[in-house]
C-alpha cells in the first residue's frame, strides 16, 4: 500500500514539475514574443486602435459608441437616453455600448419581448428618421452579439442621411456622399458584409462646415 | 459582389485552405508522434520534469499519467483563481468564488472553456495569460497524445506498451501548438486584434460620455483558443468582440484555426497505419457532416425559417455583427460547435429553432466532425469500430478493423464510450428541470428554455463550450453540476478509449482475406455516416424533440 502511495505522489509531483515548465513555454515565453512583436511592428493596432480628434483620444475604432442627447437627470438609471438627431446611430446594444459588459440579449427567435421590441424600434426608427417603416433594415432593430458593434449596415446609415443632414443644416447631398465615402466593402472583396463604421463617419461628420 | 456569392467564395476558400494543409500538417502531426529524436528544449523539460523519455507505457500508466497531469492542472488552476488578488496585473479584481473557480478550471483542463463568468470583470490579465491560456495548450496536446495511444494500438503487434505520454505531450506543444499559435497571433493582431498589457482605462468619448477599456494580452489567446479548439474568450464576447475578432480575415482565420488541426489528424492517422485511404475515408466522413451542418444552419438563417422575431425584423441580425453579416456566422457557428471549440462570433440563443436546433445535434454527435484536437478523431475511431462490428453482425463474421479483431472487450469498451457521455447529458438535463430553481436560470420560457439547459449540459458532457447564453449559470448548483459533466465528459471516455488501445495492441495482426469489409471505400463511408446518426438519433430524439423540435413546429 505505501509502495503504491509513493508512486501515486512521485507521478503527481512529477506531472505538477511538468506543468509548471510548460507553463513557462506557453504562459509566458509564448505571450511575450507575441506581444513584443506585436509592439514592435502593429502597435496601434496592438494598443486598440484608439483614434483622435483635435488631439483628444475619442475611443477606439473597434468599439462601438453611443450618440444619445444627455440625461435630463445623470443620476437616474430609469431615463431612457434619447438618440441625438445629429448623429449617425449605432446598432441597439444589449450592454449599452459599455466595453465591461459586452454581450448579446440572447433573446430566443421566438421570445415575445424580442418580437414587441422589434416592432417598437421600427417605428421609432422610422419616425426619428423621417422614412417608411418598412424601410428600415434589420441591423438597426437587432442587437450585436458584442454590445460593441461599431458597424452599420450602409442601408442603415443611408436611411439617416436626410435626419441628419436636417438636425445639421446641411444638404442631404453633401451628407449622403459623406456615407458613401465611408462605406467599407467586405475584408479582401469577399469576407464578411458590406458595413459602415459609425465612430468614422461621425467624426468626419464633425469636421463638416 | 452580392451576399450569396461572397458566402460561397468565403467558403470555398476555406476548403481549399483546409485541403492544402492537410498532407502537410497531417505528415508533419505523424512524424511528431512516431521519430525517435528528442529536441534540447525538449529534453531540458524532461529532466527538469523528472520524467523518463525513453521509457514505453502500457496503457495504464499512460492513462496514469494523463490524470495526473489534468488532476494537478484543476488545482493549479484552481488556486490561481483563488489568489489571483495578490498576484501581478490583477487589475485589482476580487478572488473568483470557490464554485466559479471550479467550474472554470474543470473547464479549461477538460478543453471544454464553459465560461460562467464574463472575462473582462472577473479574471486579471495574469491568470487568462498564465492560467487559462497555459490549458488551452496543454488540453488541447492531452487529446492528440491519447489519439496517438489509440492509433499506436491499431498498428502495434504482442505488445502492452503505447507509448510516452509526456513525450507526446511536449513536443505537441514544442512542435505543433507554440510555434503555429505564435504566427497566427501576429497576423491576428495585424488585423486588429489586441495584445498588450494595459488595465481598464477610461476614455472620453467623442460626445464625451465615458467609456472603460480593457486591453490585455487577447490576440496570444486568441490563437491557441481557436487553435486547440478550446474557445474560451478573453471577453465575454468572445469572438463576437471586435478586439477578439476585428474583421471579415480574422474571422475565416480563426474559423481555419478551429478546424485544421482536426481536419488534418486522419492523414496522421492514415500514415501511422500505413494505409492513407483508411485517413481519406474518415475525412470523407467528418467533411460531409460538417458541409450539411453549414448548409442546414446558413439556410434557416437567411430564410428566417420559423422565427417570428426575425420576420419582424427583416432579418436574423440579433445577436449577430454586422461586420460578419449571416453567412460568416453560420460557418462559424456550424464549425465551432462540430469541433469542441465553442467559441462563438455570434450567439447562438438567438439563432433560428433550425439553425440553433443544428447547433446543439452538432454537439450532440459527439464532437467527430471534425471534433476536437485529438478527441474528435477518436471519438470518430470508436464510431468506426461500431460500425465495422454492425457490418459484422450483418454478415455474421467476426468483425475487424485495421487488422485488429474486435471482440468482446473491444466491442465493451467502445460501447462504454458511446454511453458515457449521453448519460451525464440527459442525468444532468433530467435534474436540472426538475428542480425549481435551476428551471428559473432559464432566460426565454418554454421549449426555448428548455433547449438553453439541453444546450448547456450537452456543451459540457462533449467539452464544446458554446452556449445558448441566456441561461444564468453562474449559481452554486450549475458551476458544480456542469463542471463534473465537463470533467466525465472528458476523463470516462479517455479511459475507455486507452483501454481500447491497451486491448488492441496486445493482438496479433489478422491478414486481410476476401471476407475482410473494406473500411476504405465509400460503402464504409456511407455505412459509418449511417451508424453515427442513428446512434444519435436514437439516444437524444427525444431530447430533442422537446426542445428545438417542438420550437421550430409551433
Amino acid at each position: 500500500m505505501s509502495k503504491f502511495l509513493t508512486s501515486a505522489v512521485r507521478r503527481h509531483l512529477s506531472a505538477l514539475r511538468m506543468l509548471l515548465l510548460l507553463t513557462v513555454v506557453t504562459g509566458i515565453v509564448y505571450p511575450l514574443a507575441v506581444t513584443g512583436v506585436a509592439q514592435a511592428a502593429f502597435s496601434d493596432r496592438a494598443n486598440g486602435s484608439e483614434v483622435k480628434q483635435n488631439g483628444h483620444v475619442v475611443g477606439s475604432s473597434l468599439l462601438g459608441q453611443s450618440f444619445n442627447l444627455p440625461k435630463k437627470d445623470p443620476n437616474n438609471a430609469d431615463e431612457v437616453a434619447k438618440p441625438d438627431p445629429k448623429w449617425f446611430q449605432p446598432r441597439p446594444s444589449a450592454g449599452g455600448y459599455d466595453p465591461l459588459a459586452s454581450g448579446a440579449s440572447n433573446l430566443g427567435p421566438n421570445n415575445p419581448d424580442l418580437i414587441t421590441s422589434i416592432k417598437d424600434l421600427r417605428k421609432a426608427v422610422a419616425a426619428f428618421d423621417g422614412v417608411d417603416p418598412a424601410s428600415v433594415p434589420a441591423d438597426a432593430l437587432t442587437s450585436s452579439g458584442s454590445g460593441l458593434d461599431p458597424d452599420i449596415s450602409p442601408a442603415y446609415a443611408y436611411e439617416q442621411v436626410n435626419r441628419v443632414a436636417k438636425a445639421r443644416g446641411l444638404t442631404a447631398d453633401t451628407v449622403h456622399k459623406l456615407v458613401a465615402d465611408h462605406v467599407v466593402n467586405r475584408d479582401l472583396g469577399f469576407l464578411g458584409a458590406k458595413r459602415v463604421n459609425v465612430l468614422d463617419l461621425n467624426r468626419a461628420l464633425a469636421t463638416l462646415r | 459582389m452580392n451576399d450569396t456569392l461572397a458566402g460561397w467564395l468565403q467558403i470555398t476558400v476555406l476548403i481549399a485552405a483546409l485541403a492544402l494543409s492537410y498532407r502537410p500538417l497531417g505528415d508533419y502531426m505523424a512524424r511528431i508522434l512516431t521519430t525517435a529524436k528528442h529536441l534540447r528544449v525538449e529534453r531540458g523539460i524532461y529532466r527538469l520534469g523528472g520524467v523518463d523519455a525513453d521509457a514505453d507505457q502500457k496503457w495504464s500508466a499512460y492513462l496514469r499519467s494523463v490524470l495526473a497531469f489534468s488532476a494537478v492542472s484543476v488545482l493549479f488552476l484552481y488556486a490561481f483563481q483563488r489568489l489571483q488578488n495578490h498576484l501581478l496585473l490583477s487589475l485589482g479584481f476580487a478572488p473568483v468564488k470557490a464554485d466559479q473557480a471550479f467550474n472554470t478550471a474543470a473547464s479549461f483542463v477538460t478543453n471544454t472553456n464553459w465560461q460562467s463568468y464574463s472575462g473582462e470583470v472577473t479574471m486579471g490579465h495574469l491568470v487568462q495569460m498564465m492560467g487559462l491560456a497555459v490549458q488551452n495548450f496543454v488540453s488541447a496536446a492531452v487529446g492528440i497524445a491519447v489519439v496517438a495511444a489509440l492509433i499506436r494500438g491499431f498498428t502495434r503487434k504482442r505488445t502492452d506498451r503505447v507509448g510516452n505520454f509526456w513525450v507526446d505531450l511536449t513536443r505537441i506543444v514544442v512542435r505543433l501548438l507554440v510555434p503555429m499559435a505564435f504566427v497566427f497571433a501576429v497576423v491576428l493582431v495585424a488585423c486588429g486584434a489586441v495584445q498588450n498589457f494595459h488595465g481598464i482605462h477610461e476614455i472620453s468619448t467623442l460626445i464625451g460620455d465615458k467609456q472603460s477599456v480593457t486591453g490585455g494580452p487577447v490576440a496570444s489567446q486568441e490563437a491557441i483558443k481557436e487553435l486547440g479548439t478550446n474557445g474560451g474568450g478573453f471577453y465575454n464576447a468572445n469572438s463576437a468582440h471586435p478586439f477578439e475578432n476585428p474583421n471579415g480575415i480574422s474571422n475565416i482565420l480563426e474559423i481555419y484555426l478551429l478546424l485544421v488541426i482536426s481536419f488534418s489528424l486522419p492523414r496522421t492517422f492514415g500514415r501511422m497505419v500505413g494505409d492513407h485511404r483508411q485517413g481519406y475515408a474518415i475525412l470523407a466522413v467528418m467533411g460531409l457532416i460538417w458541409a450539411a451542418s453549414v448548409a442546414i444552419i446558413t439556410v434557416n438563417e437567411l430564410h428566417s425559417v420559423s422565427s417570428s422575431a426575425g420576420h419582424a425584423a427583416g432579418g436574423m441580425m440579433e445577436g449577430k455583427e454586422q461586420r460578419f453579416g449571416i453567412w460568416a456566422s453560420t460557418l462559424f457557428a456550424a464549425s465551432t460547435t462540430l469541433t469542441s471549440t465553442g467559441a462563438v462570433n455570434s450567439f447562438h440563443d438567438s439563432f433560428s429553432p433550425g439553425g440553433g436546433g443544428m447547433t446543439i445535434f452538432n454537439m450532440m454527435l459527439g464532437e467527430i466532425a471534425p471534433g476536437g484536437t485529438g478527441s474528435g478523431l477518436y471519438g470518430i475511431l470508436i464510431l468506426a469500430i461500431i460500425a465495422v462490428f454492425v457490418a459484422g453482425l450483418m454478415v455474421g463474421r467476426t468483425p475487424e478493423y485495421l487488422g485488429k479483431k474486435l471482440g468482446a472487450r473491444e466491442m465493451k469498451f467502445a460501447s462504454l464510450y458511446i454511453l458515457a457521455t449521453p448519460a451525464v447529458v440527459l442525468i444532468g438535463t433530467g435534474l436540472a428541470m426538475a428542480l425549481p430553481g435551476e428551471r428559473a436560470s432559464m432566460l426565454n420560457s418554454g421549449p426555448h428554455g428548455f433547449s438553453e439547459v439541453l444546450y448547456a449540459f450537452t456543451s459540457a458532457a462533449n467539452n464544446n463550450g458554446s452556449a445558448f447564453a441566456g441561461i444564468g449559470v453562474n449559481t452554486e448548483w450549475y458551476n458544480t453540476a456542469l463542471g463534473l459533466a465537463m470533467l466525465l465528459g472528458r476523463f470516462l471516455p479517455m479511459i475507455f478509449v486507452l483501454a481500447l488501445a491497451g486491448s488492441l495492441a496486445r493482438q496479433q495482426q489478422v491478414p486481410v482475406t476476401a471476407g475482410t469489409l473494406p473500411t476504405h471505400r465509400p460503402q464504409f463511408v456511407g455505412l459509418l455516416t449511417a451508424v453515427i446518426i442513428v446512434v444519435v438519433g436514437l439516444t437524444y430524439f427525444p431530447a430533442l424533440s422537446l426542445g428545438p423540435l417542438a420550437e421550430g413546429l409551433h
